[in-house]
């Protein structure tokens, strides 16, 4: 893959997160990142997958600057933006945004519409003040809303309404890559396929690149172009999404699969036959990290860390069983 | 539903005093469970089904005033039973109560064992009665009593696949994961014996591999104990997995009740169809209901559901439909779907 066909490149990012005691005096780490590499091309909806734990909200927050990473390398568009200073760091927001989980929470209770969707041009945009409100306007529309709303407050329009307005102030900047960190985790079905829908238009609108950050397959698997699936810090899988669903290659794929309710088809509770809970991530097992739970675990999983690989393919996968035909799987 | 349901709830009305008025949050609402059956109660944020889990349970808020309706559970009308009776018997020994959030149900300063004691102390299935009145009050948990109720746990907790029960008791709620102590308060809804547990969101706040474990784990017991569970989510995948029957509510009116397979594939009401295309599935395009929920402060007259139905028409605003039975579905609708305008999701 050659740098112009990548908008986001990272390599090998880790981030420890230590425990302290007491006395301040650092007990375990939590390894929440572990060597996380992949790219992301222009255009596209990267998902990102896990349980809780995983590391999938701390590679969201190191992308945007919200956690340093203790090691590895972001580049953007071509640009290291791995070690940047906070002034350098607020020039590349206007590329890369990060969306919360309920961004109509975070606008300000006292400001009206208009102004929040004002404030990122005024101190990112050198435009002129009818020059912002012209692109503030058309933006409030772009998300469906009428342009009586810029003199309302937020708690004069509905939850839905609050949550397009925080997209809309994210977009004001025209960036070109939106980190969405789980954007419809604990919203209902009809709601989640507003936002969805609406999030799909705005790609397409604006020529957006999500990274779509989500527990939740099922919005994956019709959001995203190619999925990574992490469990522990690592990415243990990634594929382009319907291979990934197709012939998935890493057990704890196929078990995460395997959970998931499908209506109308065979029942999970009939089914499903993963035994125990993620290990403690300041307490890793030796070799490969699923190993305790994994169904093919072999006298090599505890010896070896499995590679993600085969790295000239689009579908890569960590396990030493990838791809082979399942011995005694029973998921 | 079966002809002697184990709870019948009929024409349940129940609003909140708020600083606005009166909230209708349940308006006239019809829910009933059968003996050994596992029945959903479906819907969305703010429909009313935890409302209707508290109602059954009576531990309303206090601003909540219950406007009319009926609750019969086992024979026992329980509007009409004197508090005291109900508390004895009925609240937390014959229906008890899983809550949604397994990190907040414990006191995370009291040690397992003595949080599942303290249960066992006024409501185990093996206090005499003659440790009624003031009996408990000098010898609160006899000695006896004591050890065959601990023996009884420890058999529950190992029944739920906690390790080592015995070291259990002795830990603190910090030291389970949040599947471990779903796990614990599963075991502690069984602990009575009860005819219904109501379990209100059961998994989730869970990751999906351990919801797979607990809902695995709820299904088995449920059908081993004999017991029916109420179960309330808004999740219609979890509802799918482990339930016999499902109801949907919408603004606080029950729309349709079908058996699982029934509901999944013919829905008949607008409602049930449109919530079951705007969930996610690969290969259709997403489906929003436009418009949102209404205001319960002054909720749609009719079919609160018509200002966003697309089949609406004039009688739907002007009166509220009845609940008709239409095959093995009961639906609140002028002009349900029929079979072949029923989506396949």
């Amino acid at each position: 893959m050659s740098a112009d066909t990548q908008l986001l490149r990272a390599e090998g990012l880790r981030r420890y997160f230590p425990v302290r005691n007491a006395f301040g005096a650092t007990t375990r780490t939590i390894k929440a990142l572990d060597d996380v590499s992949f790219e992301l091309r222009p255009g596209e909806t990267l998902g990102i997958v896990g349980e809780s734990g995983c590391g999938k909200t701390t590679l969201g927050k190191i992308l945007a600057g919200i956690h340093k990473a203790d090691a590895g390398r972001i580049h953007l568009e071509g640009t290291d933006i791995t070690s940047l200073s906070d002034m350098q760091r607020r020039r590349i927001a206007q590329r890369l945004q990060y969306i919360h989980q309920d961004p109509g929470n975070a606008l300000d209770p006292r400001w009206t519409i208009g102004r929040s969707l004002d404030e990122p041009l005024a101190i990112h945009t050198s435009l002129s003040r009818s020059e912002r409100t012209v692109r503030v306007r058309k933006i409030l529309a772009s998300v469906g809303l009428p342009e009586t709303h810029l003199d309302l407050y937020p708690h004069e329009i509905s939850g839905g309404q609050q949550r397009r307005v925080g997209l809309a102030r994210i977009l004001t900047l025209q960036p070109r890559l939106v980190i969405l960190d789980e954007p419809t985790s604990g919203l209902d079905v009809s709601v989640q396929a507003t936002i969805l829908k609406l999030l799909r238009t705005l790609q397409a609108g604006f020529q957006l690149t999500y990274l779509f950050i989500s527990h939740d397959l099922s919005v994956v698997q019709i959001m995203c172009d190619r999925i990574a699936v992490m469990y522990l810090g690592r990415i243990v899988e990634i594929s382009p999404a319907s291979e990934l669903f197709s012939d998935p290659r890493h057990p704890y794929t196929r078990s995460l699969m395997s959970a998931i309710p499908r209506i109308g088809g065979r029942r999970v509770t009939d089914t499903f036959n993963l035994k125990g809970e993620p290990a403690d991530a300041s307490n890793l097992p030796s070799g490969c990290r699923f190993r305790s739970r994994c169904p093919q675990a072999a006298a090599v999983c505890a010896e070896l860390d499995p590679a993600l690989g085969p790295s000239s393919m689009a579908h890569q996968a960590a396990c030493h069983f990838a791809g082979k035909p399942l011995g005694g799987a029973n998921v | 539903m079966t002809a002697d349901p184990l709870l019948e709830i009929s024409d349940l009305r129940i609003g909140f005093r708020t600083g606005q008025g009166v909230a209708r949050v349940l308006d006239r609402v019809n829910v009933s469970v059968g003996r050994g059956r596992i029945m959903g109660l479906v819907g969305e944020s703010g429909c009313g089904k935890t409302t209707l889990a508290r109602a059954i349970l009576s531990v309303l808020a206090p601003n909540a005033v219950i406007e009319g309706g009926a609750i019969h559970f086992g024979g026992l009308d329980l509007f009409a039973l004197p508090r005291a009776r109900f508390e004895h018997e009925v609240k937390g020994r014959r229906i008890t109560f899983v809550p949604q959030d397994p990190y907040g149900a414990f006191n995370p300063l009291f040690r397992i064992g003595d949080q599942i004691m303290e249960v066992m102390k006024w409501k185990s299935p093996r206090r005499q009665p003659s440790e009624k009145g003031l009996g408990p009050l000098l010898t609160r948990f006899p000695r006896a009593r004591y050890k065959t109720d601990r023996e009884a746990v420890l058999a529950l907790l190992d029944e739920v696949q906690i390790p080592d029960p015995e070291r259990a008791l002795a830990k603190l709620p910090g030291e389970f994961s949040g599947g471990q102590r779903q796990r614990l308060l599963i075991a502690m809804a069984l602990m009575t014996n009860p005819d219904l547990i109501i379990a209100d969101e059961p998994t989730t706040a869970l990751d999906v591999t351990i919801q797979a474990q607990i809902l695995k784990l709820l299904k088995r017991l449920a059908r081993q104990h004999g017991v029916s569970i109420l179960l309330t989510t808004h999740d219609l995948g979890t509802a799918y997995e482990i339930c016999d029957e499902i109801t949907v509510m919408y603004a606080g009116q029950d729309v349709e009740t079908a058996p699982v397979a029934e509901f999944f594939t013919h829905p008949r009401h607008p409602y049930t169809a449109r919530l079951l295309e705007s969930l996610p599935s690969p290969g259709r395009e997403i489906r929003e209901i436009g418009g949102e929920v209404p205001s319960l402060l002054a909720p749609p007259l009719g079919c609160r559901f018509h200002p966003r139905c697309e089949r609406a028409a004039p009688e739907c605003a002007a009166s509220r439909p009845p609940l008709t039975r239409t095959g093995p579905h009961i639906v609140r609708c002028f002009r349900p779907l029929t079979i072949a305008a029923g989506v396949r999701p």
